[in-house]
């Protein structure tokens, strides 16, 4: 492989090939070519299998070499280990380009005859100039070709951040969190043994890639640290890069920690490499995925300035608290902003930050203080508490059985649009300021269903369930802020 | 194969890639150590010095708070009769005493698998119990470098602590620095250990230096 693989055959292919399809529901080949036409793929779509017949509406072909030249870029792979080498021959002759390799067989058992086959894939795709992916992975998605290339679930919603995975159903998690976040995905790739393409030539060619905004990354090894380095530190001056690294318990402690020699593990050596490169680096897939949300659609933080509105008291103190042991704080509010706020908020605020409207809210408060916030030159965040209490409250009176009151309905209308403004107030002062605006609830967990954030999330917004992962968020921006303007 | 520089010619070394290092002298006998120590100010502290002892306070060839050019010539005296065939020419090293509650460990070494890399940790007693350490690749940009001291999870030891001002952060980056700066252009260089980096009045002072060649 060259240091720059074109991946653009394996993304946005213009025809894919099932090489091995089943018609038995359970095996790979089934599920993959069920996946790939339901999900929408515009391409062609071939498949092969040895005994012909027709299946979900495709004519199988007996071979690759049936496939008309030029009509595929990408063959899908699930043919027994001994028979791929000659399916990619037969591709590279009707010019395919790619190909994403499912069959498990090379080497991951460490037994002898695994280790030719993947010494053979290596020369053919060098002999070939093939962009190999795999093997023994469960797939790739790319929602903006609506290809979902893999034998399991899911197909998220389209969105802006791409998932990197050395683990196929830690690549599923990442997309789970990324259909209950409203953040969608770009591309998936689980990169199996990554035999020939590895995980730095996917993120090479993600920072490239127009559809991806923020990168996720999950990492149990890299066989050449440097060259790791090199290229993802290349990546993060152009995209947000998380990293999830497993294995980091296998570092058993060493005997005296006296000397740098025996301080120097590989986890501890790696972690400075992340933070070194620019990377962010979360502790499991769910914050990668939440870190990865944030930088995906909002811009990086300036400073660790966060002003914090909240309709309720308890969490207000709970975040200040989370705010206080992280990287960004729970700002002074400059006199200008404080007599701007006074004329906006109800008598009875806080008139300090956290920012509490101790109830007194009206209809336009909580979107004109969020707007006057996100635009005040000294905030660089703002995180809002309390969104979908009023629905919440709305959800219970419906449920009742004097629901069918003139009152209750016109009362609950009015909970739920506020809630729908509150939303939108969020990502409109967000768009309009460049400012990140945040919203957390466990509402988003409890009641996805819930006004607020089931607006956020129709508009591409997360909405955090914990305040502390909002926090976290912003850390996450903060030090792609910091990072940004060190390089 | 590695072999081991003394603590005099280590900090020589790594003086030339910008150590800051306190006045001490190497003297060859125990009359000129108290001479050296009446002339830079006692209380001092005079060593073993020699490129083959790698474990001075293993081997208790150390010894700290000399009063008088006295106890200094007496130490000096002690010292010298404990070198061994094996260490090969020897001399003394006679330093300031300096006084100190926090300590750091600046290093650098050669990973297989990253090659060379500098580290910054949390040193002294509790060391072992905390594991503070952070890494960077080298070469590193002086920012990678200068993040070091933000990374480390004890913050509290670089802030105002007992009475004693917070670590002048620009004089423990000029030692993290210097052994950057010496492994990236050193590729003879091993490894390399200050262990401690003393902080004295906010002031960064290596004590200690190892360097190993290969």
């Amino acid at each position: 492989m060259t240091s720059a693989p074109d991946l653009s055959p394996l993304f946005e292919p213009a025809g894919i090939v099932v090489a091995g399809a089943s018609s038995h529901p359970g095996k790979f080949g089934f599920a993959v070519l069920h996946n790939i036409i339901t999900c929408g793929y515009q391409g062609n779509i071939f498949a092969t299998n040895r005994s012909g017949g027709t299946l979900l509406g495709i004519d199988c072909l007996s071979s690759v070499a049936e496939v008309p030249a030029g009509q595929a870029d990408l063959v899908y792979v699930c043919v027994p280990a001994s028979g791929v080498a000659g399916v990619l021959r037969e591709a590279a002759s009707v010019g395919i380009r790619a190909a994403f390799i499912a069959s498990s067989g090379f080497g991951e058992g460490h037994d002898e005859e695994g280790q030719v086959h993947a010494a053979e894939l290596v020369t053919l795709a060098a002999e070939l100039d093939m962009a190999i992916a795999g093997p023994n992975g469960q797939g790739l998605v790319s929602t903006p070709a609506l290809l979902c290339a893999q034998f399991v679930g899911p197909f998220p919603p389209r969105g802006g951040v791409s998932i990197v995975s050395q683990s196929g159903n830690l690549a599923s998690g990442a997309m789970n969190y990324a259909a209950a976040s409203g953040v969608g995905v770009a591309r998936t790739i689980s990169a199996g043994n990554a035999t020939c393409l590895g995980l730095d030539d996917y993120i090479a060619w993600l920072a490239d890639d127009p559809e991806t905004t923020a990168i996720v990354a999950y990492i149990e090894g890299v066989d050449d640290a440097r060259r790791f380095y090199e290229t993802v530190s290349q990546a993060t001056k152009r995209k947000p890069v998380v990293v999830v690294k497993g294995g980091t318990s296998d570092e058993g402690a060493r005997a005296a920690a006296s000397h740098t020699g025996s301080l120097a593990t590989n986890d501890r050596i790696f972690d400075g490499m992340l933070r070194q490169a620019g990377v962010w680096r979360a502790s499991d897939i769910g914050a990668a995925f939440g870190a990865a949300a944030a930088l995906a659609i909002h811009e990086p933080m300036h400073g660790p300035n966060v002003a914090f509105l909240t309709t309720a008291g308890g969490w207000g103190v709970l975040t200040a608290d989370a705010m206080s042991s992280s990287s960004v704080q729970l700002m002074n509010l400059p006199p200008d902003l404080m007599s701007q706020l006074d004329d906006v908020m109800p008598p009875r605020w806080s008139r300090g930050n956290p920012i509490d409207v101790a109830g007194g809210e009206t209809r336009d408060t909580i979107p004109s203080a969020l707007h006057l916030l996100a635009a005040h030159p000294s905030v660089d965040a703002v995180l809002m508490l309390g969104m979908g209490i009023q629905s919440n409250t709305a959800a219970l009176m419906r449920r009742g059985r004097f629901s069918e009151l003139e009152d209750i309905e016109r009362i609950c209308s009015f909970h739920e649009r506020q809630d729908q403004r509150y939303a939108q107030a969020i990502v409109d002062a967000s768009a309009q300021t460049g400012t990140p605006v945040i919203a957390a609830s466990e509402l988003a967990l409890s009641n996805p269903e819930n006004p607020g954030p089931a607006t956020l999330h129709a508009n591409g917004h997360p909405c955090y369930t914990s305040p502390s992962d909002a926090v976290a968020a912003f850390a996450a921006l903060y030090a792609r802020g910091r990072y940004l303007r060190s390089v | 194969m590695t072999t081991t520089l003394s603590e005099a010619d280590s900090k020589l070394l790594l003086a030339e890639y910008g150590l800051p290092v306190l006045d001490e002298r190497t003297v060859p006998d125990s009359l000129s150590a108290g001479a050296a120590a009446d002339q830079m100010g006692l209380p001092v502290v005079v060593k073993l010095c020699g490129d083959a002892i790698a474990h001075k306070t293993e081997r208790n060839l150390v010894r700290l708070g000399l009063q008088t050019a006295d106890a200094v010539q007496a130490a000096a005296t002690e010292l010298l009769a404990l070198a061994t065939d094996q260490d090969g020419p020897v001399e003394l090293l006679v330093a300031p005493m300096v006084r100190a509650t926090r300590e750091f460990i600046v290093g650098a070494d050669r990973s297989d698998e990253f090659g060379p890399v500098v580290m910054l940790g949390i040193g002294g007693i509790f060391a072992e119990a905390l594991e503070d350490v952070v890494f960077r690749l080298l070469p590193a940009s002086d920012s990678a470098l200068e993040s070091m001291l933000d990374d480390l999870v004890t913050q509290a030891m670089l802030n105002e602590f007992r009475g004693e001002p917070a670590v002048d952060r620009a004089e423990l980056l000029a030692v993290v620095r210097s052994v950057a700066s010496a492994m990236t252009a050193r590729s003879d260089i091993a490894s390399i250990d200050i262990n401690p980096v003393l902080i004295s009045e906010g002031k960064a002072i290596a004590v200690d230096a190892l360097v190993a060649l290969r």
